[in-house]
């Protein structure tokens, strides 16, 4: 994990649709084994700009490395664990059946599969409803189910596009001390949110606004930078003063 | 007032949806003057081989409106007809004139006796006797439009589902979101098409067997030829209604969108499959056959069900139908492009 210490960068990155121009001269370095939040409110730019980290967008100008690896790059998505901001789940199928399916599409099979779907389910505590139709699923069980298939191949990067929405807090907080546990196994998790006090626990925060990036550091450094008492305020800030 | 609110916003979505509005106006005028064509045509004139025949009854069968082609040696004569360059041969045997028919299309049939029996008419005065004897080289007289339209119904609706399930299934892995989500895997582009076909293809041949089974055991359609074959191809226009169906879903954004494709590609393949007579129809028309998938499965299913033959006279087709579905699903990966470079 160590062999770069920045996991994924992003290096004058921009990314223009027909006219419309989405991420603008993003620079920016995750770092290995933390966890960073890409903060901003929908229609920002996050989507886009996560997408880009997996290779399925690629940039207008700029390079976005994974490993040290110019993106896209199809190899690379080994590396990554990914939940869509869409539940990408077959609802026909039960929840097993769909953690098979994504298991084989990393090459997981046998033994070690049945033993990482029974890992995975317990860690967004789906282990009683495995056999149920996704159809019969809440909207918060099809988001851990999600979450629980982007953990399947143990992938040493994770990418998790709005992960807690609709979650009960409790449930929350219990994922939240697994993903720091997966931060301290060597795990980088960089993840989007637009919910303000879910950003204070990420290691680091991007702050994104209409497609620029406002501001990075920790959520205490922006806060006292800004002089402000609260994330929120602190992205009032420079917001404002980007405008 | 709520209701002209509602159809406000109807009409404003229609006014969104540009593909919606055309397709409820100008495809019905689409499929009617298609029809309008097929039903109005011109009266079917019938191609009548004469072998030694002499010419006062090839002028009376021509005044009957037949096109006469003569012939010298029977071998050559028997050879057209069996790859229906003429529709009937005729014979005089003494006094008796004998009309073998290719007998294939009943429709057809029916024409070359109309002539037949009129000609015969200016003839009935000079001898009581003048009575053809009819036989026929496929099919017989009790041959009825089903025998003839089996092949083409079995053809047309295999491609029919098979092309909306398979396209809108498609579909619906993009609006889901799974498919984003599995290019977001190390999954490449063309093992997801292919997976596609394998997963649908064992469907299809499951499919295949219990309609040609169905069509030809149960309802009794006519059908001389290996059964085997007829497997093979509805099999192969199964693949490349799937093929076909998955492609044209990329460029659908719903399922209504998908549904608009049917009159636009699966109707016009109908009407141009046989299951009405080709000749009345104007030339321009009858050449985009060739480019139909339909075409060719409908077409070796008739030689096969119908005429007996065998795997010469399908060869053609069957690699013709090949090519159509291997062009798909290459035309398939290259569409996939847009929502994955690599």
């Amino acid at each position: 994990m160590s062999d770069f210490p920045d996991v994924v960068t992003a290096a004058g990155v921009s990314k223009r649709f027909g006219n419309k121009t989405v991420l603008e001269d993003i620079t920016l370095a995750i770092h290995s084994a933390e966890t960073f939040g890409l903060l901003g409110p929908s229609g920002s730019g996050k989507t886009t700009l996560v997408k880009l980290f997996t290779g399925t967008l690629q940039a207008t100008t700029g390079q976005v490395h994974v490993q040290g690896t110019l993106m896209p790059k199809l190899s690379m998505l080994n590396q990554i664990g990914y939940m869509a901001q869409s539940d990408a789940l077959y609802t026909e199928l039960s929840a097993k059946e769909n953690l098979e399916f994504f298991g084989a599409l990393y090459g997981l099979k046998g033994a070690s599969l049945r033993k990482r779907i029974m890992e995975v389910a317990e860690i967004v505590a789906l282990e009683k409803h495995l056999d149920k139709r996704v159809d019969q699923y809440s909207g918060g069980m099809k988001r851990r189910l999600s979450l629980a298939a982007a953990l399947l191949h143990q992938p040493p990067i994770l990418v998790l596009d709005e992960p807690t929405v609709g979650i009960d807090p409790l449930l929350r907080q219990a994922i939240w001390k697994e993903l720091k546990l997966l931060n301290e196994q060597g795990t980088t998790i960089l993840l989007t949110t637009h919910v303000m006090d879910e950003a204070e626990k990420c290691d680091r925060l991007g702050m994104i606004r209409e497609g620029r990036l406002l501001a990075v550091d920790t959520p205490g450094e922006l806060i006292s930078k800004t002089g402000t008492d609260s994330i929120e305020e602190a992205f009032v800030y420079y917001g404002g003063h980007q405008a | 007032m709520k209701i002209s609110a509602i159809v406000i916003r109807i009409l404003r979505q229609f006014r969104r949806d540009k593909r919606t509005l055309a397709l409820m106006l100008i495809a019905p005028l689409f499929v009617l003057t298609l029809m309008n064509l097929v039903f109005n045509g011109k009266e079917y004139k019938p191609t009548l081989g004469l072998l030694s025949a002499p010419s006062v009854l090839s002028s009376s069968l021509q005044s009957e409106g037949a096109v006469t082609i003569n012939y010298e040696r029977e071998d050559l004569a028997e050879a057209a007809l069996s790859d229906r360059t003429i529709d009937a041969l005729i014979t005089i045997d003494g006094q008796v004139p004998k009309v073998k028919l290719e007998g294939s299309e009943p429709a057809v049939n029916r024409a070359v006796l109309q002539a037949v029996q009129k000609a015969a008419e200016h003839f009935s005065h000079q001898s009581a006797s003048f009575k053809p004897v009819i036989t026929y080289l496929h099919g017989s007289e009790n041959m009825t439009s089903i025998d003839q339209f089996g092949p083409i119904l079995i053809g047309f609706f295999i491609f029919f589902f098979v092309f909306l399930i398979a396209g809108v299934s498609f579909l619906r892995e993009r609006t889901t979101g799974t498919l984003e989500r599995l290019l977001a895997t190390p999954l490449k582009r063309y093992e997801i098409v292919l997976g596609y076909v394998g997963g649908f293809g064992i469907f299809t041949i499951i499919q295949a067997l219990l309609i040609s089974w169905f069509c030809t055991k149960v309802l009794g359609i006519m059908m001389v030829g290996s059964f085997g074959l007829v497997i093979l191809l509805t099999l192969l226009m199964s693949l490349s209604a799937l093929t076909l169906g998955t492609l044209i879903s990329a460029y659908a954004n719903n399922e209504l969108q998908m549904i608009q494709f049917v009159p636009l590609i699966i109707v016009p393949q109908l009407f141009l499959s046989g299951l009405f007579p080709m000749d009345t129809l104007p030339d321009w028309l009858r050449k985009l056959e060739v480019i139909m998938p339909l075409t060719y499965g409908t077409k070796g299913l008739s030689d096969v069900m119908i005429r007996g033959l065998g795997w010469n006279a399908i060869a053609l087709d069957v690699y013709v139908l090949t090519g159509f579905s291997a062009l798909f699903i290459l035309l398939n990966i290259i569409a996939l492009r847009k929502y994955r470079k690599i």
